[in-house]
């Protein structure tokens, strides 16, 4: 707390836009058997792009939504989630509302569901500007702007109109367009293209990075897709069962993975390079939260665990550039 | 979207068109002769006999007589009223403010009651819900005449707050005194299924995704609710009151009855009991077309709430 | 889109329920629904078991002992004409049932039927079937019931002949929707490549496979036909005097409630409630049970 800033700033003189200490979130007892969250640790710089990947149920959904403060219900929480130097956790209700119509914005992951069907396009764009306090018509002539940045035609008539009215793809960027209305310091997109068809996905993601390029904005890119986040991200984190298990710079992480979960997710991505090994998939599944193993968490699925592993949680160490935890990191396996 | 307008409105006619072939072949239906069933038990004065014949055209033939019937209801001519000796047109009007206030203030209270009680028992999740699906459901499972006999121990015979059943209102403010236990009969029931249907429609919309997106916004609690829950909450509502008004309309001869209030709803009553049939099938005709109207009028209003109905309209033209 | 103008047009014909009784499911769970079966089985019993319960002749009138309060010989006091209530109660149960009975039972059996040929024929049956369904359906039916008891006469005939009628949809709809899925199903088409007869399958398979949601909304249609029955026995159109029943009981105690003497028409209340409540909760806990099976 010794960081505190006296006020909100939308960019950090200094401090990472996003810096997530030590979280944990736990669900009120008897509702799960293990923290979804344990000792999450992860940082955006202003500017940069980072991955958080797991397969579902891996926690990171939670972890991107800690970041404005929603938490599942009765959810207790330990560590910090600093923005811009201020925890996001000890806010006020009147703080959040100022944090997440200023500060962070967050794109989801289906359009469809995340546009109120009943009310126009527009009162969605300028919703949060005239939560803020930004008169009407202003609002409105800031949210032609911005679908025109996204690359949507005849703006003004888009705002007449209702979602259903759309296709998902540019429902999408409908909610990039209202997600970046605040220019807010960090952005937070959680599977942004999951719900999309595979040439929208690639529009999407030129128009996030483009304009994350432009404004300066942290981006958290959240997704299943190792291959999807390598191609925009500066770094990413690897999610299991709660935990960061990896973290570094994407091409090392690519080229030298030193968890062996993280090799299996890129083992398993199919390629078309010519050569290219058949996708193996992981065995077994992911730690349901009913489930709290001892020991290091992807054991039961890896093919290099020994008894060690079941017994002793491996902790986050330095190797290389980045972070793995894993007890064998060290051993240089070819994975 | 007229494709399907002329289509509600070909199947409205339908119905009215299939009540009155029932309302008119009831009395055909009747053991024994029309005459001796429409005089029922009144003396068979060649001149009573001779007015029945006339004014069910008896002496025609069967679908000549049903013609003849529908053009009168259709130029507003029910006939005469045995019992009163009056037009029943006007028997009818002259009993309609009665039942008009009554039903009004009932729906009134369903709409104020069910809301505000659905509306808590979703915003207060825990003790408060709880007690309000007990009460909830109580009320549902409790006819109108249970209410009014309830209500009139209660409120008119222990507490004496309220007037009990008969006595003559005098000036609205009154009228109004003397309909309040008969309009909480009425209304509980409704109110109880509306608070039910509110709660699980805010309870829906709770839990969509973009409701979480709005809040993720920081837009304030009480806009994300009024904005975005309550207004997407309301199309369920809004049908189902819709068609809770025309429930009313049908049950408001039970609480007319038990509260001996002067109405349509009673009238009918006092007419099924006196057999004076020109007064029943009027009413009966009359309770239908009000009935699949007010339905019609909530289909048609589905569009106005939620704006993705009005493309399904469109599609299917 | 229909083209009839019915309350539902428009609306997926799933398990009807009154949204009201719906909310009785979070009740239906456990303990609340193992005690509004025995309130239903005590219910049954009471009314077989009546002329052995009943403490007193349920029609012997005592015009000296009118009104008389909660005394030792008459437990629950007696009603203006100087009726013992409990006896009348008892006895209550058992037109209380009957005719609720008979109403399920025959928009069931009705209903089932031309839910089962509109799904499995299909075609103009199917239309036929549905838009004169869709036809009942828009026609209220405590109104009908009326109008038949102004033809043929009070008692008990028109309105559970009119309740009946109305009812019908009710169940047709619903398992004409269901049907549909069912017959959309593998297993039907297997037999029938099998060369088994459309009536061998809709007997031996389809209609067990739908009988438990049929069943469950039969249970809460019960709980309505009360309600409108006994309405229609209030208003004087239904159970005739002396039969002791709980709607005319309740006629009957009206005027005891404005001298002051509660338990002649709120005695008959209770029941009513109490067996509305027993039969929303068993009727919600059997669909919750169909529900979670078919999860």
């Amino acid at each position: 707390m010794t960081q505190d800033s006296p006020q909100v700033r939308s960019t950090g003189d200094g401090f990472p836009v996003l810096d997530i200490d030590g979280l944990g979130v736990r669900l009120p007892d008897g509702q799960a058997a293990r923290p979804i969250l344990d000792g999450v640790s992860l940082r955006v710089q202003p500017g940069e792009t980072v991955g958080l990947v797991g397969e579902s149920g891996s926690g990171k959904s939670v972890a991107c939504r800690s970041v404005l403060g929603l938490l599942p219900a009765g959810a207790r929480t330990s560590g910090t989630v600093r923005v811009a130097g201020r925890d996001v956790l000890t806010m006020n209700r009147t703080e959040l509302a100022a944090l997440r119509a200023r500060q962070v914005a967050m794109v989801f992951q289906d359009p469809r569901a995340a546009v109120n069907p009943l009310r126009r396009v527009g009162d969605f764009v300028t919703e949060g500007l005239r939560a803020s306090g930004m008169p009407a018509a202003a609002a409105t002539t800031r949210a032609e702007a911005l679908l025109d940045a996204v690359g949507i035609r005849d703006p003004r008539g888009a705002l007449r109109r209702f979602p259903h009215q759309f296709s998902g793809g540019m429902l999408q960027r409908v909610v990039i367009a209202a997600a970046l209305a605040s220019e807010p310091a960090l952005l937070v997109a959680d599977e942004p293209t999951t719900a999309l068809d595979v040439t929208t996905q690639a529009e999407i993601i030129a128009i996030l990075t483009r304009l994350r390029a432009e404004q300066g904005t942290g981006l958290l890119f959240v997704t299943h897709d190792l291959e999807l986040a390598s191609a925009i991200c500066d770094r990413v984190y690897v999610m299991y069962a709660g935990r960061i298990v990896e973290t570094r710079g994407t091409d090392e992480l690519f080229d030298r993975p030193r968890h062996p979960y993280t090799s299996g997710l890129l083992a398993c991505t199919p390629r078309i390079e010519p050569g290219a090994p058949t996708p193996r998939p992981i065995p077994g599944r992911p730690v349901s939260l009913a489930e709290a193993p001892p020991g290091c968490a992807f054991a039961a699925r890896c093919a290099h665990a020994q008894p060690r592993c079941s017994e002793e949680t491996p902790v986050l160490a330095r190797y290389g550039d980045g972070l793995t935890a894993c007890h064998r990191a060290d051993e240089g396996i070819t994975l | 979207m007229t494709r399907y307008l002329v289509g509600r409105l070909l199947g409205l006619a339908t119905v009215l068109f299939v009540t009155s072939l029932v309302v008119f072949g009831t009395v055909h239906l009747a053991p024994g002769d029309p005459v001796s069933f429409l005089l029922h038990g009144r003396p068979a004065t060649p001149e009573a006999t001779a007015a029945l014949r006339a004014q069910y055209h008896l002496d025609d033939p069967l679908p000549l007589q049903y013609t003849k019937w529908l053009g009168g209801v259709l130029h507003g001519d029910f006939g005469r009223s045995a019992q009163f000796h009056q037009d029943v047109g006007s028997l009818i009007g002259s009993r309609l403010p009665g039942t008009a206030l009554l039903v009004g203030y009932a729906a009134l209270l369903v709409a104020v009651l069910g809301v505000g009680a659905g509306l808590l028992a979703a915003l207060r999740p825990g003790p408060v819900d709880r007690a309000v699906l007990l009460g909830t459901g109580v009320a549902t499972a409790t006819p109108s005449f249970v209410s009014a006999m309830a209500l009139v121990s209660l409120f008119s015979v222990q507490l004496g707050w309220f007037p009990g059943p008969g006595g003559t209102p005098e000036g609205f403010p009154d009228r109004l005194y003397h309909l309040t236990l008969p309009a909480f009969a009425l209304a509980l029931t409704f109110a109880g299924l509306l608070a039910r249907v509110t709660r699980s429609a805010m309870l829906d919309e709770l839990g969509r995704d973009h409701v979480e997106v709005a809040r993720a916004r920081g837009v304030a609690r009480r806009a994300v609710v009024r904005r975005h829950v309550l207004r997407n909450a309301l199309g369920p509502v809004v049908t189902v009151g819709g068609t809770m008004l025309a429930g009313l309309l049908i049950s408001t001869s039970i609480v007319e009855t038990a509260f001996d209030v002067s109405g349509i709803g009673s009238l009918l009553v006092q007419s099924v009991t006196a057999k004076d049939f020109a007064v029943v099938q009027a009413i009966t005709l009359l309770s239908v077309a009000a009935f699949v109207v007010v339905n019609l009028a909530v289909d048609l209003l589905a569009p106005v709430i939620d704006p993705r109905l009005s493309l399904r309209g469109e599609g299917s033209s | 889109m229909t083209t009839t103008a019915t309350p539902a047009a428009g609306t997926p014909d799933t398990l009807r329920r009154r949204p009201g009784l719906r909310g009785l499911r979070v009740l239906g769970q456990g303990p609340m629904f193992s005690a509004a079966v025995v309130v239903l089985a005590a219910l049954v019993l009471v009314a077989v078991l009546a002329p052995v319960l009943a403490p007193h002749d349920p029609e012997s009138l005592d015009l000296s002992a009118s009104l008389v309060g909660t005394t030792g010989d008459h437990f629950l006091g007696t009603d203006q004409s100087g009726r013992d209530v409990l006896s009348r109660l008892i006895h209550g149960a058992r037109t209380g049932l009957f005719g609720p009975l008979l109403v399920v039972g025959v928009s069931t059996l009705l209903g089932t039927l031309l839910g089962v040929v509109a799904a499995w024929r299909g075609g103009w049956a199917d239309t036929v079937l549905s838009r004169s369904m869709d036809l009942v359906f828009a026609i209220p039916g405590l109104l009908l019931a009326i109008l038949l008891v102004a033809v043929v006469g009070s008692g008990m005939t028109a309105p559970v002949i009119a309740m009946a009628v109305a009812y019908t949809p009710y169940v047709g709809r619903l398992v004409r929707s269901i049907a549909r899925q069912e017959k959309a199903r593998p297993y039907i088409e297997s037999y029938r490549v099998q060369g088994w007869s459309g009536w061998t399958i809709c007997l031996r398979h389809l209609l067990p496979n739908i009988a438990p949601t049929v069943l469950a909304q039969s249970a809460m249609n019960f709980g309505y036909a009360l309600m409108d029955l006994a309405a229609l026995s209030f208003l004087g159109f239904g159970v005739q005097p002396p039969t002791a029943d709980w709607g005319a009981m309740i006629n009957e105690g009206q005027s005891a409630l404005q001298q002051g003497a509660m338990l002649p028409a709120l005695a008959p209340s209770a029941c009513i409630v109490l067996a509305v409540v027993a039969f929303g909760i068993v009727g919600e806990g059997l669909a919750d049970r169909i529900a979670k099976r078919e999860r």
